[in-house]
């Protein structure tokens, strides 16, 4: 086990492609780390320069404190878990899993004591003599996993490797994933695009965007501080909601006016961003998540709280009632993140959905007890000390003012 | 590939009912005859060469090989063991296999290792090289023969065994080459890179993991090398000494001296059919379908 240090870690493709731009990231021993951006953000790209199967092509690689730029895969002693699974179709379980240790010319007791160790905590034991044709995918999967772990890497790489099992397995799967990774306490990096897993597994989660690191930060912080639009909009689900606003000064301290409405930014939120003041009177992007805002009529409508709105979509999830309505704001168009996340939220996607007639949709998500139906206006109650507040030419969040967004929480 | 794995495919019409199942059975039984057919008719000359190598050379004349049916007494081992005794046809019958097997293995080993390295190893200037490969494809074996004459001559090898081997390989090395390349480029390069994180080298994941997945593409090449080189009669009559002749070339003189000589011919020529078709047995198992099945994804 070992600690993954990058140095400004880049990589241009031999065709002039730039797939990753200046990564700083410092892995603890033992970390969990998980990258996540849009597909074709460079993930796979950085995770295969640790892994030794693409050249470095700018900065320095080092593992363990060992600099690796030139060291080849075998030599790194990691182990990495493809998105494919790619197992040795001509070879048995135990032979996959085995693969790498009899490369290694550990004796063959050692071998064997080994596979059916690592076989048993998978749950592959009765299948160690089948071929991979005849496992079905969550097991094939978990033959993927046995060759890593079997061989007690340094580190464990792992690329997308849920993507190709289905919603209720890649679930389960997620949760072994996290529990091996405690147990056996191996650095591991792993790529997703996929927000929800990089929530729920990652130590840290890395938010990379066209090969740049957005922000790395632990889970919670990330859904708390995103330091832009992009990391903003990109973690939760649905998606924050992002409107442009007037940001003005009163009495209280400030508002953001939408035109016909407005939102009174409470105290708290004010004192966390010493930087609003440079942003009074100006134009700002103010987000705001589907999980803070519920049904007026019951959680009740207090002044500088408040959006109105008119319902077009209502989807009943059980748990909460996801409610698209258009309220009177604008949406803030020119800038670029935004438009990238409207590509990338293809599913219940707000941040650019289109909107219907006027108004700009917005997503909520209410109390299941919510009445609301389509047609229908209604009061959203918002909860504003949750507000984020963005700039709207560069979409970096507002916060101290001295300190640079993307550097903020690194 | 994968699609041809399992059983749980579904393909074509789903099975409605009885009358449905009556319909997918007849049309496969069908199918099934009509190889049986196609192998019965394939099959009817080569069981008459074997019927007609066992016959007294004295009942040639009265009529076909259908006629052991009725005179079973015709049958006799008698020009089998005359052909045994004939030195000329026994040792021409070693040589075909000294020119065969090693033809064979070399051009099977060569081409793959170079198919290897075309399709899965990066080195300035592959893709020229390759297309150099292909261009010498289109190169009839006509036109070497002469210049290559004259070159065993400097080397002092001519109507040597090794010459006529030497020729084989040559020849046959571009299109084993060819096929194998491509073959070798299908297979998914995850499996490659998840060797190499394995702690595999390149020569280890030639032997443990192109080799065993290319057997297909490999038995096949393996198959028509061998049935090319076994049943040349040009390369030999040019290059190889008369010591060194293989049995094609003998069998066809034989023709020459005595005109109509069945009765060695018959033996000859069943002999010489015998081991492709052992050849072609032992290795149609390779032909498997679906070897990649269960890797990706
Ligand atoms: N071998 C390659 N040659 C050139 N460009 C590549 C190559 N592999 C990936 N890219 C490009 O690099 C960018 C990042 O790709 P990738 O790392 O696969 O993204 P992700 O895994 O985040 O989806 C993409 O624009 C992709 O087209
Ligand atoms: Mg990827």
């Amino acid at each position: 086990m070992a600690a993954i240090e990058l140095d400004s870690v880049g990589k241009v493709y031999d065709d002039g492609t730039r797939a990753v731009t200046d990564l700083n990231i410092d892995i603890a021993d033992g970390e969990f780390v998980v990258f996540v951006g849009p597909s074709g953000c460079g993930k796979t790209t950085a995770l295969r320069m640790i892994a030794g199967l693409e050249t470095i092509t700018e900065g320095e690689l080092r593992i363990g404190g060992r600099v690796v730029n030139n060291v080849p895969p075998r030599d790194r002693d990691v182990a990495m878990v493809f998105q494919s699974y790619a197992l040795y179709p001509h070879m048995s379980v135990r032979e996959n899993i085995g693969f790498g240790l009899a490369l290694r010319k550990v004796p063959k007791a050692e071998l064997n004591r080994r596979v059916e160790a690592a076989a048993a905590k998978l749950g592959l034991r009765e299948y160690l003599d089948r071929k991979p044709r005849n496992l079905s995918g969550g097991q094939r999967q978990r033959v993927a996993m046995g060759r890593a772990i079997v061989r007690q890497p340094q580190a464990f790489l792992m690329d997308e490797p849920l993507s190709n099992l289905d919603a209720k397995l890649r679930v389960q799967m997620r949760a072994e994933i996290g529990t091996l990774q405690r147990d056996l306490q191996v650095t591991t990096i792993y790529v997703t695009h996929d927000q929800v897993e990089a929530m729920t597994l990652g130590h840290r989660v890395a938010v990379i965007r066209k090969g740049v690191l957005q922000q790395i930060a632990a889970p919670q912080d990330l859904y708390d501080r995103p330091v832009n639009v992009f990391v903003g909009g990109f973690i939760g689900s649905p998606s924050m909601n992002l409107l442009t606003a007037t940001l003005r000064r009163d009495e209280q301290g400030y508002v953001a006016d939408f035109g016909t409405m407005s939102l009174q930014l409470p105290p708290a939120v004010v004192a966390a961003r010493p930087a609003l003041a440079g942003q009074a009177g100006r134009e700002v992007v103010v987000g705001i998540r589907p999980e803070d805002m519920d049904d007026g009529s019951l959680a009740g409508v207090q002044p500088g709280r408040t959006l109105s709105g008119v319902v077009e979509l209502v989807e009943p999830l059980g748990s909460d009632l996801v409610v698209h309505l258009t309220v009177d704001a604008r949406r803030p168009q020119d800038l670029e993140d935004i438009a990238e996340l409207a590509q990338d939220n293809s599913v219940a996607g707000t941040a650019g959905a289109s909107d219907a007639g006027g108004g700009t949709l917005v997503v909520a998500r209410f109390s299941p007890r919510s009445t609301v139906t389509i047609g229908q206006r209604v009061e959203v109650a918002v909860t504003t000390e949750q507000i984020h507040v963005f700039d709207l030419s560069t979409g970096a969040a507002v916060w101290d003012a001295g300190v640079p967004a993307s550097a903020a929480s690194n | 590939m994968t699609a041809t794995a399992g059983s749980d495919i579904v393909t074509g019409a789903i099975n409605r009912g009885p009358a449905a199942r009556i319909v997918a059975r007849t049309s496969a039984g069908a199918l099934r005859l009509f190889l049986l057919v196609v192998a019965l008719i394939w099959l009817v000359p080569t069981f008459g060469l074997l019927v007609e190598s066992l016959r007294d050379p004295a009942t040639f004349t009265t009529g076909g090989w259908w006629q052991v049916f009725t005179h079973p007494a015709q049958l006799t081992f008698e020009n089998y063991s005359q052909i045994l005794k004939d030195g000329a046809i026994t040792s021409s019958f070693l040589n075909t296999v000294y020119i065969t097997v090693p033809a064979t293995l070399l051009v099977v080993l060569i081409g793959s290792a170079a198919g290897f390295a075309f399709a899965w190893i990066e080195f300035p200037g592959r893709d020229w090289y390759f297309l150099v490969v292909v261009g010498l494809l289109v190169i009839p074996i006509q036109i070497a023969l002469i210049p290559v004459v004259k070159l065993y001559s400097i080397l002092g090898i001519s109507g040597s065994l090794v010459s006529v081997i030497l020729f084989h390989v040559a020849f046959g090395l571009p299109f084993a080459i060819f096929l194998l390349r491509n073959y070798f480029a299908g297979i998914p390069r995850d499996l490659m890179e998840a060797a190499r994180m394995d702690g595999a080298s390149e020569g280890r994941i030639f032997f443990r993991i192109v080799l065993p997945l290319g057997l297909p593409a490999i038995a096949s090449l393996g198959i028509f090398q061998f049935l090319w080189v076994w049943n040349d009669l040009l390369v030999a009559l040019v290059f190889a000494s008369p010591s060194n002749q293989p049995l094609t070339v003998t069998l066809a003189n034989q023709t020459r001296q005595f005109g109509s000589s069945i009765d060695i011919l018959a033996p000859g020529a069943f002999l010489s059919l015998i081991v492709p078709l052992i050849v072609f047995l032992a290795f149609q198992r390779f032909f498997v379908q679906g070897v990649m099945a269960g890797s990706v994804k």
